[in-house]
């Protein structure tokens, strides 16, 4: 904690020198900062103190006076330079009509993030160019992630529910509120009792898409206007990976302006975490990147670590790196093998990248007990230790199979034709992705070699061997030559770690479902296949958390999306998303 | 020279339509037609050694599943008293992530006092999301994850997923089987 807290002291001091009384000390870690000063103190640390990368923004309800500040909304903001842990920034707000400056103008990356905190918690961001909901439709009524905010089928506050033990009633939430009388619909709807829209009504929502898609295309400037098309990419499209919609503007086939359209797989991951206990959050974030479910127990796992200050066993931390490491094989092999689906090979690839996956989920299965929804990681330590079979299938499929394979993949992807595809595709320059806040193999590419497994070693990766993959063309290409590249390091890492696998214990102390966390708040990170896997987390000392926060690669990458199409053939944005790598279970959570 | 990628593409398909065929005929000459498919060949087939394309002919044949596999809890009947050794202490209850476990604590009616056994034990498997927490923080071994994952049914609603402890309740022995080192290491810790 001490070496965290020593940078936040210098910066401190340098922005009293600069900006006197904008900032303070912060209840648990970071500053305070003073919202008419906020986008100055902001330009200032991203210009002179090198604070380029904005990781994530998020706001925290207080409905109740805490030890030093009153009762407020807060905004947090995660800054990171190109090494070393987070600045943290909080921002208050007044509880009743919660206003704070959008950073939009510093760090672009701010628009998604601002976006989902005006959408979950009801935050508006003075001057932010398009503050409309993100997950939420338009016309929905409250912010989910305030405290005072009592969901579908509420229950109580908090796990475990008392009704559960010791007389249990088996009763479902479907009975206790039947659908329709669990939701609430504009007065002017029930109207005659059948919950039909009244006439001549209008979807609110699909109007704040479109009008302010046209506002920004305009005309195409020719001296014969042509007219352009709005074309709808989903919700259910097999290109999109999931329910994502994509609304775009064309003229003729190239694309003016696009928007990404999301929150059709949102469950309010958040809301939920806040209501379980610590450790049961575990097996929810399985539940985010569903390919990937090792890493994100990783990122939940470190997160909370910090928070709590344990540390696992040697071999606990040496089987999380095997874990991770051939989870980001996975996702590679299998993304690879999607974006051959999505260039038009039509299945060949995907079977390709799917069988190897088969493989590595049967270690998986062996460990953990299940293929994909794994929960195999606890607070200090794992959750049980590796059975006899694994090490040698592990090391038959990290030393012979495995290189193999990924030579062929090699040779069966990069061909003439995708480079057709995919050379000087939507080329996305180093500052750009830098401000957008891309992370992972969409970051690298551009000639970034920011890695957080380098940037801000956690678990025992200072221990090993390994180069950070990097490209410099930022086109759709590149994306995937990364890719490749960091196949080959996590199996030069696996190599290491299947080897030194030390001996001993597994677990540090004893796992227990109902841990009591120490006051305080923590951003834990990872890096997870598809790039930086953040857990926000606060605790006020009890056994639920106070806020839970996920910043998910995927919903960050897909902030730059609509830059990345503009000017390219419709043709191109499959491609281009397919490069980007989303999982919408982690878009949408 | 133009076009030579594509030739190394295609001769990775090619490779691997032909390896299918290969692998095929190495078992054939194992021990002729049915070698190809046999139990003694389908964990080897579909394993990193196996080689070509491969497909398990579910429900016919089925993959052996590791011993830590987990589908759905079931409570443990312990032959000599049958009974399980459950207590209804709720742990389970309390640390099951949805909150699909009822339990009941059991009454004496004579004394009025509550003993120490479940009366009634409610599992919800529509809403159970196979974490595992129930077998895992279980004091007193009565939970455990079960390896059937064949539980797909006509109806959804009445009941139907709401297992009470009849549909729970399986024998030690099952236990023992699909379990055959956590159960040794059990009695070694008894």
């Amino acid at each position: 904690m001490s070496e965290e807290t020593k940078p936040t002291a210098e910066i401190l001091s340098t922005l009293e020198e600069h900006f006197p009384g904008a900032a303070q000390p912060a209840e648990y870690e970071g500053l305070v900062v003073a919202p008419d000063r906020l986008v100055d103190v902001a330009a200032f640390l991203r210009d002179e103190m090198g604070y380029a990368y904005l990781s994530c923004v998020t706001g925290v309800d207080y409905p109740e006076p805490t030890a030093q500040f009153p009762a407020r909304f807060e905004t947090v903001y995660h800054l990171f330079r190109s090494h070393g842990g987070p600045l943290t920034l909080h921002v208050h707000a007044d509880r009743d009509e919660p206003s704070v400056p959008s950073l939009v103008s510093v760090w672009p990356s701010a628009n998604v993030h601002e976006r989902e905190t005006w959408d979950l918690m009801g935050i508006r961001f003075e001057d932010h160019p398009d503050l409309r909901r993100i997950l939420l439709w338009e016309g929905y009524e409250g912010h989910p992630l305030r405290k005072d905010f009592h969901e579908v089928y509420y229950e109580a506050d908090h796990k475990p529910f008392s009704s559960r033990h010791p007389d249990g009633q088996p009763v479902q939430a479907e009975e206790r509120a039947p659908l329709g009388r669990n939701l609430r619909y504009p007065p002017d709807w029930s109207e005659g009792g059948d919950l039909n829209p009244p006439e001549g009504w209008e979807p609110q929502a699909e109007v704040a898409i479109y009008d302010p898609l046209e506002e920004r295309t305009g005309g195409n400037g020719r001296p014969m206007p042509t007219e352009q098309i709005v074309l709808n990419f989903g919700p259910q499209h097999p290109s999109t990976h999931g329910v994502l919609r994509m609304v775009a503007r064309l003229d003729g086939e190239t694309v003016q302006e696009l928007e990404p359209v999301l929150g059709y797989l949102h469950r309010c991951h958040e809301k939920i975490g806040e209501r379980n206990v610590w450790l049961a959050n575990m097996p929810f974030t399985d539940r985010l990147d569903y390919i990937c479910s090792m890493s994100n127990n990783f990122g939940y796992a470190v997160a909370a670590e910090k928070l709590m200050g344990v540390k696992p066993p040697e071999r606990a931390e040496y089987i999380r790196v095997i874990m991770a490491e051939l989870t980001r094989i996975l996702n590679h092999m299998v993304v690879v093998g999607f974006f051959t689906n999505d260039i038009g090979v039509y299945l060949t690839g995907m079977l390709y990248g799917l069988e190897e996956r088969e493989l590595i989920l049967d270690l998986f299965e062996m460990a953990s007990g299940s293929r994909m929804m794994c929960n195999y990681f606890r607070f200090g330590g794992v959750a049980r230790d590796l059975p006899e079979e694994f090490l040698p299938m592990a090391k038959e499929l990290v030393y012979e199979r495995l290189p193999r394979r990924v030579e062929e993949m090699d040779r069966f992807l990069f061909n003439e034709i995708f480079e057709v595809r995919g050379k000087g595709v939507s080329v996305l320059p180093a500052e750009t992705a830098v401000a957008y806040g891309c992370t992972g193999p969409l970051l690298r590419a551009s000639g970034v070699p920011y890695d957080v497994r380098r940037a801000e070693p956690y678990s025992v990766y200072d221990e090993f061997d390994w180069d950070v993959a990097v490209a410099y063309n930022g086109d759709v290409y590149d994306r995937f030559v990364v890719r490749f590249e960091e196949m080959r390091q996590s199996l030069r890492i696996l190599r290491q770690a299947l080897e030194r696998l030390p001996d001993g214990p597994i677990q540090e102390g004893k796992s227990r479902h109902n841990v009591k966390m120490p006051e305080g708040e923590a951003y834990g990170r990872v890096e997870a296949p598809k790039g930086e896997l953040g857990f926000y987390l606060v605790s006020d000392g009890g056994r639920n958390p106070y806020r839970y926060r996920v910043r998910s690669p995927s919903f960050t990458n897909l902030g730059v999306l609509g830059e990345m199409c503009r000017g390219h053939l419709v043709a191109d944005v499959v491609a281009i998303l397919a490069s980007i790598d989303i999982t919408l279970g982690e878009v949408d959570r | 020279m133009y076009g030579i990628g594509v030739l190394k593409t295609l001769s990775v398909t090619f490779g691997r339509f032909l390896m299918t065929y290969v692998d095929d005929a190495r078992w054939f000459l194992k021990g002729g037609f049915g070698k190809r498919y046999s139990p003694e060949a389908l964990p080897v087939r579909q394993s990193p050694g196996g080689r070509g394309v491969f497909t398990v002919q579910y429900p016919e044949e089925k993959l052996p599943l590791p011993e830590n596999y987990r589908s759905f809890p079931f409570q443990v009947i312990d032959p000599e008293t049958g009974k399980s050794p459950c207590t209804a202490c709720g742990i389970c209850a309390q640390a099951c992530p949805p909150q699909c476990i009822w339990v009941v604590r059991a009454t004496d009616p004579e004394t009025g006092k509550s003993k120490r056994e479940p009366a009634e034990f409610y599992i919800d498997v529509s809403v159970c999301m196979s974490c595992g927490f129930c077998a895992e923080f279980c004091p007193f071994d009565a939970i455990k994850m079960d390896h059937d994952y064949e539980i797909a049914t006509y109806k959804r609603g009445d009941g139907e997923y709401l297992w009470g402890l009849e549909r729970l309740s399986k024998p030690l022995a099952h236990h023992a089987a699909i379990h055959p080192t956590a159960y040794a290491a059990e009695q070694a810790e008894k």
